[in-house]
Order: structure tokens, then sequence, then C-alpha cells
């Protein structure tokens, strides 16, 4: 598969900025969506507009099929057991607080540890920090080592008896470093600690099996690997969110309501209350048979050569510092965060854009990571499988006329 | 004759009007960081620091026979020349004049939807700073 075929596909590639063509380097933050993605979430809204799961009636029939069959379709992506470990939330941050909530409800006492890697977005920390804080127990940060990884030596030596849990980016959203998933849950498991793992990053540049990697929870974002935005899956092990608490009361999540008391509807119902993103979610379907199909072996090589050019273009240039370069057999996605010596991040972006490049800039919510390397900010470049060689060229011409102007 | 406050800002709008690409424009804003003088690292301090920009901006001022002198930093060169600029038209005035002036001539320049949101969040709050200052020296 050739990269302009798949550039037909997401029709905001082809936008101008400042009449210069855009280029679009910032896929991390959200990737463009395919225009099946967009149909999909048109169709639904033209055609098959009902609530779910309440009604008998056709409409109602065709839209809770719709958004079921998305929860099988995931099931199958993510290599689930069973469906009804796949809960459809609003996004990462909203599965990462449900998950932290109730795990926290149910595992947690006071004096228990949550260890939590220090290259995590603010949306796998902040929420474990709050369910620590209701219930006493200690955030534990697992440092990172200098070429950004998690040292598996360092978690063995962090694990006590008093861990409960682990949370880990699958693949980290400034550093792009991709963990090894499964030799992570095998240390942890082997002391009994469940591993959380944030996909934002890894369900756009990696497989996902949580069965072969073994991890109890994983979750992403819809609008990073190409669907709606609004929508967003946690997977958890089915004998966990059994033991679950439901996150939000309401309807939808319910087996019967007396005001003397309720019982709660099964997985994964008790944990999805309310009326869903249900126009939105169905979009899942065609964004990760995209996001499969994107996997083909012409393209996937095709795109190493344009991270390789810009990886190379950015470590041989010796004002520039790019971190997240693994020392060892860690996979880099294609995510490249830097600091240019003496320039601020912002006004490197700044000029980018009026180039007609964007790029990310500041602290992309994971001040920690700002903090173990110093710096106040970074520039990130992020490529998704669409982005093409010419784009890559121009983004280093580009770069490097900012520098030469801000110096 | 000193220049009023009309023609220096008249002045900016022109100078910017010069440049009709807006790498170009960033280019000027870029000089006008450079030439920012030298700004006391003493007074680097956090609450001189003006809130709400992506890049850190420190605005210090002082009065003098009526008049508000002003002085900044930020550790980002745009940023630096954006405070630049304002500080050009708006030191040395009289705190009725810079409190009852619109600010308009940034929009003039084409600065405030051109700059990103949080830019723009940081441009609206340094303006937001500078009429402050104005307002606190009106004499009642
Ligand atoms: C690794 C990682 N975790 C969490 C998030 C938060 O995702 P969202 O804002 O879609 O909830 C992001 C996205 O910025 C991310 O990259």
């Amino acid at each position: 598969m050739l990269v302009e075929e798949i550039r037909k596909s997401f029709p905001g590639l082809a936008g101008t900025v400042y009449s210069r063509p855009l280029v679009y380097f910032d896929n991390a933050a959200t990737a463009m969506r395919p225009i099946r993605v967009i149909s999909k979430l048109e169709d639904l809204s033209y055609n098959h507009n009902a609530n779910i799961h309440r009604a008998v009636h056709r409409l109602s029939a065709e839209a809770t099929e719709e958004y079921e069959n998305t929860r099988d379709s995931v099931q199958k992506y993510l290599n689930a057991r069973s469906r009804e470990e796949i809960v459809f939330t609003s996004g990462t941050t909203a599965a990462v607080n449900l998950a932290a909530f109730c795990f926290g409800e149910s595992f947690i006492r006071h004096g228990d540890e949550i260890l939590v890697s220090e290259a995590e977005h603010h949306s796998n920390l902040v929420p474990w920090q709050m369910m620590c804080e209701r219930k006493g127990a200690v955030l534990k940060k697992l440092p990172i080592e200098d070429d950004g990884t998690v040292s598996l030596d360092v978690l063995v030596r962090m694990l006590t008896p008093a861990t409960k849990l682990f949370c880990v980016a699958h693949i980290t959203n400034t550093l792009g470093i991709e963990n090894p998933l499964k030799d992570i849950v095998n240390i942890c498991h082997s002391k009994n600690c469940p591993v959380f793992a944030d996909g934002a990053q890894g369900i756009v540049h990696s497989r996902t099996d949580v069965q072969e990697t073994g991890v109890d929870f994983y979750s992403f974002s819809g609008h990073k690997v190409y669907a709606a935005t609004g929508t967003g899956v946690l997977y958890g092990r089915k004998e966990l969110l059994e033991k679950m608490p439901p996150y939000m009361g309401g309807g939808e999540m319910v087996g019967t309501v007396k005001f003397t008391g309720t019982t709660y509807a099964p997985l994964p119902g008790k944990f999805e209350a309310g009326t869903q993103n249900i126009n939105a979610i169905p979009t899942l379907v065609p964004a990760l048979e995209m996001a499969e199909a994107m996997r083909d072996t012409e393209l996937e090589k095709y795109c190493e050569g344009v991270s390789e050019y810009i990886f190379d273009a950015l470590t041989s240039n010796p004002r520039i510092r790019l971190f997240g370069v693994p020392r060892g057999a860690q996979k880099k996605a294609p995510i490249f965060s830097f600091v240019v010596d003496g320039v601020h991040h912002e006004d490197i972006a700044l000029i980018l854009d009026k180039m007609g490049i964007a790029v990310r800039s500041g602290q992309m919510c994971a001040e920690p990571v700002m903090d173990r390397f110093g710096v106040t900010g970074m520039v990130r470049a992020s490529l998704a499988p669409y982005n093409t060689m010419e784009e890559a060229e121009s983004f280093i011409r580009a770069l490097e006329r900012a520098i030469k102007m801000l110096s | 004759m000193e220049t009023s406050l009309e023609e220096v800002k008249k002045q900016v709008v022109e100078d910017f009007s010069l440049y009709d690409e807006w790498l170009d424009k960033y280019e000027y804003l870029i000089e006008l960081g450079k030439a920012l003088e030298n700004y006391p690292e003493e007074k680097k301090t956090d609450d001189r620091l003006i809130k709400g920009c992506q890049s850190r901006v420190w605005l210090d001022y002082w009065v003098k026979d009526g008049r508000i002198w002003f002085s900044a930093d930020s550790d980002a060169i745009i940023t630096k020349g954006i405070i630049s600029m304002l500080i050009s038209v708006y030191s040395g005035r009289t705190p009725e004049e810079i409190a009852g002036d619109d600010f308009g001539f940034v929009e003039e320049i084409g600065l405030k939807e051109n700059l990103s949101p949080t830019r723009a969040n940081g441009l609206a709050s340094m303006i937001d700073k500078i009429k402050a200052v104005a307002a606190e020296n009106v004499q009642s």
C-alpha cells in the first residue's frame, strides 16, 4: 500500500495554513479522521439515531446493534477474552479515572502502594494520586532511565508486598518509548501486582494483545486512533472488573432500583451509566480497521524510512537534544521530543506553524518528564503512518530555518 | 513636542505593515525581542511574572514624574518581541493615557488572531497586566 493512497482517505491532511501546505505532525495529540469515520458518524446521526438498549422500536435496535458490534470489534482488536471486558468511556482520561476510583474502592487500603512510572501523561498519574489521597495509600514513582526507558531491574527492586498496582504507558506520549509490557507483566504478576497499561499511544503505534501481554487493564482514546472524539475504551480483566463497584450511578447501569436499595447491571453495563456517546462510539470500528490496514508491510517499511530520516536529522544536529533514544532493544514510536540549545520550545513551534508545520510545544501533559530532564518544555513532532517523506524533509528544512532565525 | 500615544501606535502598525508574510512579521518580532535591553536577573521574580503565558514573561515598572516606565524580559524570544513592542508604546505614558487606551492597535497588526490560542492568552495577559498597572496608578 502506498502512502498517497492512504492520504486520500484523510481529508484533513489536504489542508493549507497561511497558504502553505499543512504538515500535520501533532498526531500524538489527536489524529486525523478518515472519511469512513466521518461518514459513520453522519450515518448514525442521519439514519440510526435512537437511544440504545432501552426501546423495542426498530431504530433503537439498529443503534444498539451498532454500539454492541463495536464492543465485539474492540474485543477482537485487543484480543480480550470476553466482550464484557470492554467498557466504553469518553477517552483515556475517563478510563483511567474510572479504573482508579473503582479499583481503589475495592482493592486499596491504608498504607498500600501504587507504583507509577515517571514518564506518564498526567492522565495516568493524577487519577492515581487522587485515589491514593482518598484511600491513605502511597503513590510511588518508578524513576525512568536517562534514555527514557523503564528499567526492569529497577521495577523488580521497587515492587514490595504493599504494591497493589503498577501504572505504565504502553508507549509514552513524550518520549515515544515502547515499554515491554509482557516482561513488565511477568515481573509484576510474580509479585501479585496487577498492571495498568495506558494505551493512548500504544494503540496507534503497536499491536495490542491483552492476553499475550497479560495486562490487567488497558485504556485508549478513540480520537488518537482515527475515531471520533469523545470515544474511548477501558479494558479490564473480568475477575477484577467484577469485584469493582460501579463508578457513576444512573440509568442503564442498574438491575433493579428501589428506594430501599439498587442492584447493578452485569458487566460491562455496570460501568456505563447514562446515555453513552452512542453516535460516536461506532466510529471505532472503521477507525480500528483503518489502523489495521495501515499496518501493511510496504507502508510500514516506508514509515520506518521516514522515521529514520527524522531521527538521523535530529540526532546529527549538535544543537538539538532528542529525548527518549533507547540504548537497548526498546522500540521507539515516531514521536520525537526535543529541545534546541539556547532556543525556547515555544518559539520553534510558532515559527514552524508559520511555515505550515503543526507540532506541539510545552510540557505535553507530562511535567514530571520535563523535570526529569531539566527542561521547561520540549518541541514534539509526532507522526502517523499517513505522513510522508516530503513532509519530513520539509519539517527538517523548516526546523533548520527556524533555528537560524531564532539564534 | 513629544509624540502622542496615537502617533506611536500608528507608527508600530505601519512598521508591521511593511511585512506581507507572517514569517517576516515574526522575524521582525524576533528582532524586537533581541533588541530589548538587559533586564536585571534579580528582577526575574515570581511576583513580576505575568500569569497565563506558556513562556515566562517578567514585567517590572516604576513611576517617575507622573509617568509609568516599563521594563520586561522573557525566556522566549517571540514573546519578548511582543512585550518589547507593547512597552515601547506604553512606557513613559501617564497612567490616565494607558488606562484610557483600548489597545486596539494590536488587532490592527493582526497579532491577536495570528497567535496560537495559548499565545493569544499570553498577549491578553500582557495587555491586562499593563492596564492593571495603569489603573493602580491613576490619581483619583
Ligand atoms: C499516553 C497518553 N495518555 C493519556 C492521554 C490522554 O488522552 P485523552 O486526553 O484523550 O483522555 C494521552 C493524550 O494526550 C496520552 O498520549
